[in-house]
């Protein structure tokens, strides 16, 4: 091991407080999946362009690729993890995805979830060019997106309608 | 893709952070967004042995108005532009321009002071800095000096900016009420860089134009500030053998690479057929 | 029946089999990030191997050091080809009958050619090692155009084929020559131009490019000395055929090697082949006695392990002054790169390229292919491809519309005229094949149609004509395809990949309860066989879908098979399955018959049960006749319900497909936007209508990717440009068009279940159907032909040579 010493890392993730000591050097998204164990953000490009790494940082959509966890120090995070329902069951996103087949190979979906998550929190109602614009630095090799579009309408419709969705149930 | 080591550093003060450069000269960088700089690090090109992250100085965050002028702090990122509402009464060219750079995570990130400093001729807000007019405060050792953008950019990733500095805010003087603005971008897919790009501001009196500006990005090692052409527009109609003389003035200072986005010719004849359409549009906003 | 006995149709519906678009079971895991990549593996002691790589495309190496690099803590070892060499493994054999050096043994022959392999605790600390290893070059000439390979003073790039004048394939003519491949008849050929009124004769290339799945290829190799055991787990679309490599090349017997394939982040043919990085990880496994973890990152990925295309076509045409193709005659130069690491069944260098005569009725072709080598990354897979149909579809759908033009000709008309007839299927072409089935004029009709083809051609001709009023600067393209794919390799008469047959297989065991696990020889990368398997099993023994537990990639749990690549898995795999689980009620209606106390010829299948004919009061179903499988079975039987059956499948299947792409094209900055596009597949019976239409988007926008810019491109030093995220052209949400899609239903006659492949047919008809597009736009003003890849700076190159910019 070098001489460079290691810096204690605190964030919350979904919901946890956690600390570790690492290297400076230590991406976020090693330090999710190798020292946290949250192996649902992936590493697709390594160069910020597919988004595979898409995790959630105070109510910010980033790239946990293109990031030292150092950056991310004291900060809140959420990854597709901490998407479902409190109960356990699929979020309306997650749903959508399925509902719409809206992944094949299911490695960026995690990313596009994540991604989708914090658009849909800041535009409730978006229109499809809205939604394509929203997601694009999220890449998919499988699906063409269409219907990974089709699924993020599918989750904002159920998320503007609780009323609806209540009654149903 | 592993970036080597380093010591990393997160002061809270501009003060601070000065001092960290000067104590460590050329082995130190200062970190903003990072999607610049950490990519390089992560191919091994940057190796800086001590990291100045300068995301915890609240100081170097905001946007205000005072006597003609519109400062933007160095860490405000390009999502924080296109929420401004100052932004988008008095300045809307620097929301179209935010919103084609990147994607929307870079964005969240991605600072304006980082774009502007780094030097690197793919970015979009050196050259709109040109057309804007704008200048560049940059802290160091002795205090702030200020340089025009259109002093600033020496070569690729050579700048005015000493290794001990920051650039701390960017100045803007706030064009009229009424002015025209456009920022065409081509590029081959979001995410890109402008195979060619052109920023214009002008004000028009009646029917002819009272001042223009134009700037291009990615079509020379620096971004360029086309004065030939912005002169030429200047006091005219708009009518066609002027504008082609005003592209073809602009098109004259190109000297692009040809790389994957195509070769110099074609790089050279989008940034003159960017610049037209830039030219085309801010002039319909400025009559409207 | 009181009330609360389901119908027919609702216990039909219960079962969610074949031709219902069942919700994708994977999604559950997918959806939560819970899938199970190589990636996320973690073992007790693992450690992590990386490369060092070539700089330089072709050079000596004089000095490898790694002195400076084993003194940093972590670094457990530096491995090169001289320390492989003790294991017999610095060279490995590739698919395609050639050697491939594993780690460079004195020489490289591609930019990042794997030079040494670093083991190191963790990434990090291998990544520094990397850039201690002190590697000395000697430069040599850079071979990168394969026109030029074969010049006398070419340089050498194989001297250790020094001497070889034969090749895999029959005789090599120059040292860098690897085979050349001649089907057809010549002489009928020559003689039907001779005769002909029209000839066209075009150079049609189709660039380099790559699969570039989102997961890259990675691995975890675990030696177990004690056991002599060898665990891998790995991206393998192929999990059967890396265990018989694997044992092969290192001698541990085959029982004592297990690979698994985990979940896939996408393949598409990447992740067929057998890599350095998996060798290196196996033999740094055996020597420190660690599991070893490989990830190659994305510019190793797109710069070395497998390439795609890189074909280019010399193709002619004859044919009759009314529009009747005469003859068909192509000649393919072949670029392989340094070594022939091909993907193909054994016995075909090109692969199935002579399906070249694609949809038409050619009554003689002549094909000839010379594969040469050049200092370029080894490869040529089947990217979302059978092996070369994309090639071959291209070549003919580009052809046809270059025929067209010179005979005045609408596009769509000559196509029409020269289609294999409905009624001439089971169809033999020229070049030996027999298409299975076919409906190729009712398609195109109903694709016509839809897209209201006459109507946009008089659009486009408007439009032309203010163009040349100077009233507008956009013009319009209109590319037609209609292609004939072949898939599903294959007939073991056909097909063997280093000498075992191209079966496939599937074994399912219902269990007491009725509920069943079943497992097969494919390997799903996306492609959603946990969902679709279910449905063919559920539907063929009336158990819900819901109750079937599909598992793949395991090599101890599931019978022998090829894998998933060349859109195999429906029309072997799918056979497999059918077959097996009729074995099944096969079984089930002898059982029932006992238990309802009948002879098995009185009763009939229904749903989910069997019924006593005449009687369907007298039924049992499925579900009790599990348990009476395991509880009281008839007198003589073997109890127990489970089968196995391996498919050797009597012929190809032969999908086929109407593409029509509406582009607008500035001609001022060569943008090109897709306006329309529609997609008419049929792929005969349809088992998941949701997953066809999936796969037709994702393969379209491949498709898109690759004729409008995705290229892997070398420049003329030999560095490979490019190769990240950046350049490589993977579009957004926001640059990929909407997409239309359709279908007919014509099913294989020779299929269980009548269903032929669906997944690669988008990307064989859709490259066409763009390329057409940018070509017909530009036919007004002059054009024959613009190559591939289609990115805005070449269109407006075109534009511009074509005299479209004043």
């Amino acid at each position: 091991m070098s001489d460079i010493e290691q810096i204690p890392v605190t964030v919350t993730v979904n919901g946890k407080k956690v600390q570790r000591f690492v290297e400076p050097r230590t991406l976020l998204i090693h330090f999710l999946r190798e020292e946290l164990n949250l192996t649902g953000p992936h590493i697709g490009c390594e160069t910020s362009h597919c988004g595979a790494c898409t995790v959630e940082m105070n109510g910010m959509s980033v790239k946990s690729c293109t990031m030292f966890a150092a950056q991310a120090n004291g900060a809140e995070l959420t990854t597709i993890e901490g998407m479902a329902n409190p109960d356990g069951t699929l979020s309306a996103l997650q749903e959508g995805f399925r509902q719409m087949h809206g992944l094949q190979c299911g490695f960026c979906t995690p990313g596009m979830i994540t991604r989708a998550h914090t658009l849909l929190k800041e535009n409730p109602n978006p229109t499809e060019e809205e939604i394509r614009m929203g997601i694009a630095g999220n890449l998919c090799r499988c699906t063409g997106y269409q219907n990974i579009v089709k699924a993020i309408q599918y989750a904002a419709e159920k998320l503007n309608q609780p009323e609806t969705q209540e009654a149903a149930e | 893709m592993i970036p080597g080591e380093f010591t990393y550093h997160r002061p809270s003060s501009v003060a601070e952070a000065v001092a960290i450069l000067v104590s460590h000269g050329d082995e130190a960088r200062p970190l903003s967004g990072g999607h610049s700089l950490i990519p390089m690090m992560k191919l091994r090109m940057a190796a800086p042995e001590h990291l100045v992250d300068l995301g915890g100085i609240a100081d170097l965050k905001g946007i205000s108005e005072d006597g003609g002028t519109i400062t933007i702090r160095a860490m405000t990122t390009q999502h924080e532009l296109i929420g401004s509402d100052l932004l988008a009464e008095k300045l809307p060219i620097i929301k179209e321009t935010s919103l084609l750079i990147a994607d929307p995570q870079i964005r969240y990130v991605g600072t304006l002071g980082g774009n502007v400093a780094n030097g690197d001729p793919g970015n979009d807000m050196p050259a709109l800095m040109q057309c804007l007019n704008a200048s560049y405060v940059l802290t160091g050792p002795d205090g702030d000096r200020e340089v025009a953008a259109r002093d600033f950019y020496e070569a690729a990733y050579f700048t005015a900016l000493a290794p001990e500095e920051i650039l701390t805010a960017v100045k803007i003087p706030t064009p009229p009420a009424g002015h025209g603005y456009a920022y065409e971008k081509l590029k081959r897919k979001v995410g890109d860089y402008a195979t060619a790009a052109a920023a214009v501001l002008l004000t028009m009196n009646g029917g002819s134009v009272a001042s223009a500006s134009v700037a291009l990005t990615n079509v020379a090692d620096t971004p360029l500030y086309a004065a030939d052409a912005s002169n030429i527009l200047t006091g005219s109609t708009l009518d066609d053998a002027t504008v082609a003389s005003a592209v073809a003035a602009a098109e004259a200072i190109t000297d692009p690479a040809s790389d994957g986005r195509g070769p110099a010719e074609y790089r050279t004849k989008m940034a003159g057929i960017m610049m037209q359409r830039a030219l085309a549009r801010a002039a319909d906003r400025a009559r409207s | 029946m009181n009330d609360m006995t389901p119908t027919r149709e609702q216990r039909e519906a219960a079962l969610e089999g074949m031709g219902c678009k069942r919700k994708r079971v994977e999604d559950v895991r997918f959806t939560q990030g819970k899938g199970q990549y190589v990636d996320d593996l973690k073992l007790p002691g693992m450690v992590f191997g990386d490369f060092v790589r070539s700089p330089y495309p072709h050079a000596k190496i004089t000095k490898i050091d790694a002195t400076e690099a084993l003194k940093i803590p972590g670094v457990i070892a530096v491995l090169t080809a001289e320390d492989l060499k003790g294991v017999n493994l610095a060279w490995m054999p590739t698919l395609a009958g050639d050697v491939q050096m594993v780690l460079a043994d004195g020489k490289v022959l591609y930019q990042n050619q794997e030079v040494a392999f670093v083991v190191a605790e963790d990434r990090y600390i291998a990544d520094d090692a990397i850039q201690l290893v002190d590697v000395e070059y000697e430069e040599l000439p850079v071979l990168v155009d394969p026109f030029k390979s074969m010049d006398p003073d070419a340089p050498v790039l194989r001297p250790d084929l020094d001497g070889k004048t034969e090749g895999a394939h029959g005789p090599r003519k120059h040292h860098n020559h690897i085979f050349n491949w001649e089907v057809g008849d010549k002489d009928e050929t020559a003689k039907a131009f001779a005769e002909a009124d029209v000839t066209i004769n075009e150079m049609i290339s189709y660039h380099r490019t790559h699969p570039s799945p989102l997961e890259t290829c990675q691995c975890v190799a675990s030696m177990d000395k004690v056991k002599g055991e060898l665990t891998v787990w790995g991206t393998f679309q192929a999990p059967h055929v890396i265990r018989t490599v694997a044992s092969l090349l290192s001698t541990i017997p085959e029982h004592k090697i297990h690979v698994i394939a985990p979940d896939i982040g996408g393949g598409f043919g990447n992740k067929v082949g057998a890599y350095p990085g998996y060798i290196c990880s196996i033999v740094a496994s055996i020597v420190t006695g660690v599991p070893v973890k490989w990830v190659e990152d994305r510019m190793e990925n797109l710069s070395t392990t497998s390439f795609a295309r890189d074909y280019h076509m010399t193709t002619e045409i004859a044919a009759r002054n009314d529009g009747t193709v005469t003859g068909l005659k192509v000649h393919v130069l072949a670029d392989h790169g340094g070594f022939d690491a091909c993907a193909d069944p054994s016995k075909w260098p090109a692969g199935f390229f002579n399906i070249v005569t694609g949809s038409y009725d050619f009554p003689a072709a002549h094909l000839s292919v010379d594969g040469v080598y050049t200092n370029k990354a080894p490869g040529g897979v089947a990217y979302r491809c059978s092996f070369r149909v994309t090639e071959a579809a291209y070549c003919i759908e580009r052809a046809m519309d270059i025929l067209a033009q010179k005979l005045e000709m609408d596009p769509a008309d000559l196509r029409i005229k020269n289609f294999v007839k409905a009624d001439q299927f089971p169809y033999q072409s020229a070049l030996g094949w027999e298409y299975d089935s076919g409906d190729y004029h009712t398609a195109m009709q109903k694709a016509m149609d839809t897209i209201g083809y006459r109507e946009l051609r008089a659009e486009q001709k408007a439009k032309q004509e203010a163009f040349k009023r100077g009233e507008t600067r956009e013009i319009m393209g209109i590319g037609v395809s209609f292609f004939t794919e072949i898939v599903g390799a294959g007939p073991s008469k056909n097909c063997d990949i280093l000498g075992v047959a191209m079966f496939d297989s599937a074994e399912i065991r219902v269990h007491p309860t009725g509920s069943v696990i079943s497992r097969m020889g494919t390997k799903s990368q996306g492609q959603g066989h946990e969902t679709t398997w279910a449905q063919i099993i559920a539907t063929e023994i009336g158990i819900p879908a819901d109750d079937i537990m599909v598992e793949e990639g395991n090599t101890d749990t599931a019978p022998y098979g090829l894998g998933t690549y060349g859109s195999r898995s429906t029309p072997v795999a799918g056979a497999a399955i059918a077959l097996a689980a009729r074995k099944i009620r096969n079984k089930a209606q002898m059982i029932a018959a006992h238990m309802l106390e009948v002879s098995e010829y009185d009763l009939e299948w229904d749903v989910d049960g069997f019924q006593v004919k005449g009687n369907p009061e007298a039924r049992k179903s499925m579900k009790e006749i599990a348990w009476a499988a395991y509880h009281a079975p008839p007198p003589n039987m073997e109890p127990g319900l489970e089968a196995v059956s391996y498919y050797d499948p009597p012929n190809m299947t032969y999908p086929f497909g109407a593409y029509f792409c509406v582009m607008d094209i500035d001609v001022d900055t060569g943008v090109a936007t897709t306006r329309r596009f529609y997609a008419l597949d049929d792929c005969g019976t349809r088992i998941n209508p949701m997953i066809i239409e999936g796969q037709v988007h994702g393969g379209l926008t491949e498709a898109f990717a690759i004729a409008m810019g995705q290229e892997i491109r070398y420049d003329e030093t030999g560095n490979v440009l490019g190769a990240s995220f950046m350049d490589f052209f993977i579009p957004t949400a926001v640059e990929t068009p909407h997409w239309e899609t359709d279908h007919t239903v014509t099913p294989s006659p020779h299929h269980p279940i009548g269903a032929k492949g669906v997944g690669e047919s988008p990307n064989v008809g859709g490259v066409p159907a763009f390329s057409n597009a940018v070509n017909d736009a530009f036919q007004f003003l002059g054009n024959t032909h613009i190559q591939m890849p289609h990115d805005a700076w070449r269109i407006w190159q075109a534009a511009k040579d074509l005299g479209a910019h004043g």
